[in-house]
């Protein structure tokens, strides 16, 4: 009885992970089946208003780009704070807020953006858009550097000041150094997640059908047009809604995997 | 050089603090003219952006004195008008009853559906499976948790929904499905977390079990859930938060309608989704509403993360 009740526990364990993996399969494969039915690299030389998609993956990846570009030194010195210098209430403090707002909603986000950059600039724009998108990516990279930096081991640190390294010094060449795939591993993972999203963006870069590199004006985005395209009534937007949805994942799920083998390469 | 970087490492750190704080500030005073006007009834209304008539005291006046004719005549003018524009008898009411509902309920609907089977895939992580397999099925089970959640809303809308509303009927856009597809995206995190709390269980304490004779079921029943009930518990609270604030998926599946869901199968709105489809139309005392309605979001995830957090996840670092 015993032996039989541990078969079929385990039994519903193993299929649960079937359920999950079939979850996974389940969404690839429409979304391979849809996309690339509907894929032709026409897309990647039209723009929107022709029916293709090149300003909008464009925009995309120039909206998380500039938002790496603000959240990953921010998040990387923030994260260096605390684990290197910050020590007692202050840093913990900054430690578990940045944990909690790894969850917040980005929708919320959004809405914070909109209120201190589109209303005061007059519009939506590509800086409003990254803005958002680098509030999200901050306490990521925070979280990363910090646990990355944790597993130096302490002899390395001691052994810098030894030698009569400064505390900045010990830090850039020698804690940095040695955590350096780790936290190149979390920055890939954080930008293969703010690519992807959409709500932050939805009021604070909105998208355009034009091609365009003006980032104070309305900016072309991937995800909210698939959002526009998925809503029409014609079959043709949301299959171009399909194709662009294929292509994101694509992207997110190889930047993601990519941040996976550097670390299991260099271990 | 020294204190320089120590001066910049101390402001981005403070950086976080500092948005934190803004986010709150900023949506406060952005919700300001919706607090004054429907003050913590809100939370209850279940009216949105109905206008209602009020009693207005200067229609009461006008009534109680008819003295001149030319007076009358002017007063009558002046009613025609405020009719034509209907400010002075009407008002707007919003409330954030229905979205709150829409929120709560298609969580507890994602949570019920996913608990189980995330329990599952844990234990099947942690326990079962060789370490090969595991690593490949943990691998895979992240990726879930990688795609972009309007992938999840656009599949749910077109694949999922179809065949969930064809075993239980009613609507195809509902609370149902979009708790059900609200479940299939949080799977992962919580599957993932909780197998993170599965394997703090020391392995003295299962191989000691093992030596008496336990089947596996049992170690798991018996060591492993108890050592790390608070840990598991922590998970689920955490994924909760995050499905309390998750956009994209809801706004495909949900329908998007002000009305309170009937059954599980009507259309409803969550508050995130009445952010995104209302802000861009929105207005005055309208964007002012759901900028409220934001704050009670963030103010309910920021206290349930914390809660995962401080009581029951301290001392974990994922």
């Amino acid at each position: 009885m015993r032996l039989l009740l541990n078969k079929f526990i385990l039994g519903l364990s193993t299929l649960s992970a079937l359920i999950g993996l079939a979850f996974l399969g389940w969404i690839l494969i429409t979304l391979f089946l849809k996309g690339i039915s509907s894929f032709h690299f026409g897309l990647f030389l039209n723009d929107l208003i022709h029916g293709g998609l090149r300003n909008l993956i464009i925009g995309q990846l120039i909206i998380a780009a500039l938002a790496s570009l603000i959240g990953i030194p921010l998040g990387m010195i923030a994260g260096i704070y605390i684990r290197e210098y910050g020590r007692g209430k202050y840093a913990e403090l900054i430690r578990n807020l940045s944990d909690i707002m790894v969850s917040a909603p980005s929708i919320v986000i959004g809405a914070f953006v909109y209120a201190v950059v589109v209303v005061p600039t007059g519009g939506t724009s590509g800086f409003a858009g990254s803005i958002a998108l680098s509030i999200m990516m901050i306490p990521i990279v925070i979280n990363t550097t910090d646990s990355m930096l944790s597993l130096v081991p302490k002899e390395l640190r001691e052994a810098g000041i030894a030698l009569g390294a400064s505390k900045y010094k010990v830090i850039i060449d020698i804690v940095i150094k040695s955590a350096k795939v780790g936290i190149m591993t979390g920055i890939l993972l954080a930008f293969a997640r703010i690519v992807g999203e959409t709500a932050p963006l939805l009021f604070t870069s909105e998208t355009s059908n034009y091609f365009s590199l003006d980032l104070t004006e309305s900016f072309p985005s991937l995800t909210v047009s698939i959002y526009d395209l998925a809503n029409e009534p014609e079959k043709a937007s949301r299959d171009l809604a399909w194709a662009a949805s294929f292509i994101l994942t694509v992207m997110v799920l190889i930047i993601n995997l990519t941040g996976r083998f550097i670390t299991r390469t260099k271990k | 050089m020294e204190k320089f970087f120590q001066k910049i490492s101390i402001t981005s750190a403070s950086l976080v603090l500092v948005i934190l704080i803004g986010i709150f500030i900023t949506l406060f005073n952005a919700s300001k003219p919706a607090i004054d006007e429907f003050g913590f009834g809100f939370i209850t209304n279940s009216s949105w952006n109905e206008e209602i008539t009020i009693d207005n005291p200067i229609i009461h006046v006008e009534e109680e004195i008819p003295v001149i004719d030319e007076d009358t005549i002017m007063d009558d003018d002046d009613m025609i008008i405020d009719e034509d524009s209907t400010s002075l008898n009407t008002k707007t009411i919003f409330g954030g009853f229905i979205p709150i509902i829409g929120t709560l309920l298609s969580t507890l609907i994602a949570l019920v559906f996913s608990l189980p089977i995330a329990m599952g895939i844990a234990v099947f992580l942690a326990e079962i499976a060789p370490k090969n397999i595991s690593h490949t099925v943990s691998i895979a089970i992240e990726l879930l948790a990688a795609i972009p959640s309007i992938i999840f809303g656009m599949w749910g809308l077109y694949y999922f929904a179809p065949i969930v509303s064809g075993i239980v009927g009613g609507y195809q856009v509902s609370l149902l499905t979009a708790g059900l597809v609200l479940g299939v995206m949080i799977l992962p995190f919580m599957a993932a977390v909780t197998r993170d709390s599965m394997n703090t269980t020391p392995d003295v304490l299962k191989e000691s079990a093992y030596a008496l004779g336990a089947t596996k079921f049992e170690v798991i029943k018996d060591i492993i859930f108890p050592y790390s009930k608070v840990g598991i518990i922590g998970s689920i609270i955490l994924a909760l938060g995050r499905a309390l604030g998750e956009t994209m998926a809801v706004a495909f599946l949900i329908g998007s309608i002000f009305s309170l869901p009937s059954s599980l199968n009507s259309p409803t709105i969550s508050i995130p989704v009445a952010m995104a489809n209302n802000f861009g139309e929105a207005n005055g005392i309208g964007e002012s509403a759901l900028f409220y309605l934001a704050l009670i979001l963030f103010v309910i995830s920021f206290a349930v993360i914390s809660i995962a957090k401080f009581f029951f996840l301290k001392g974990h670092k994922s």
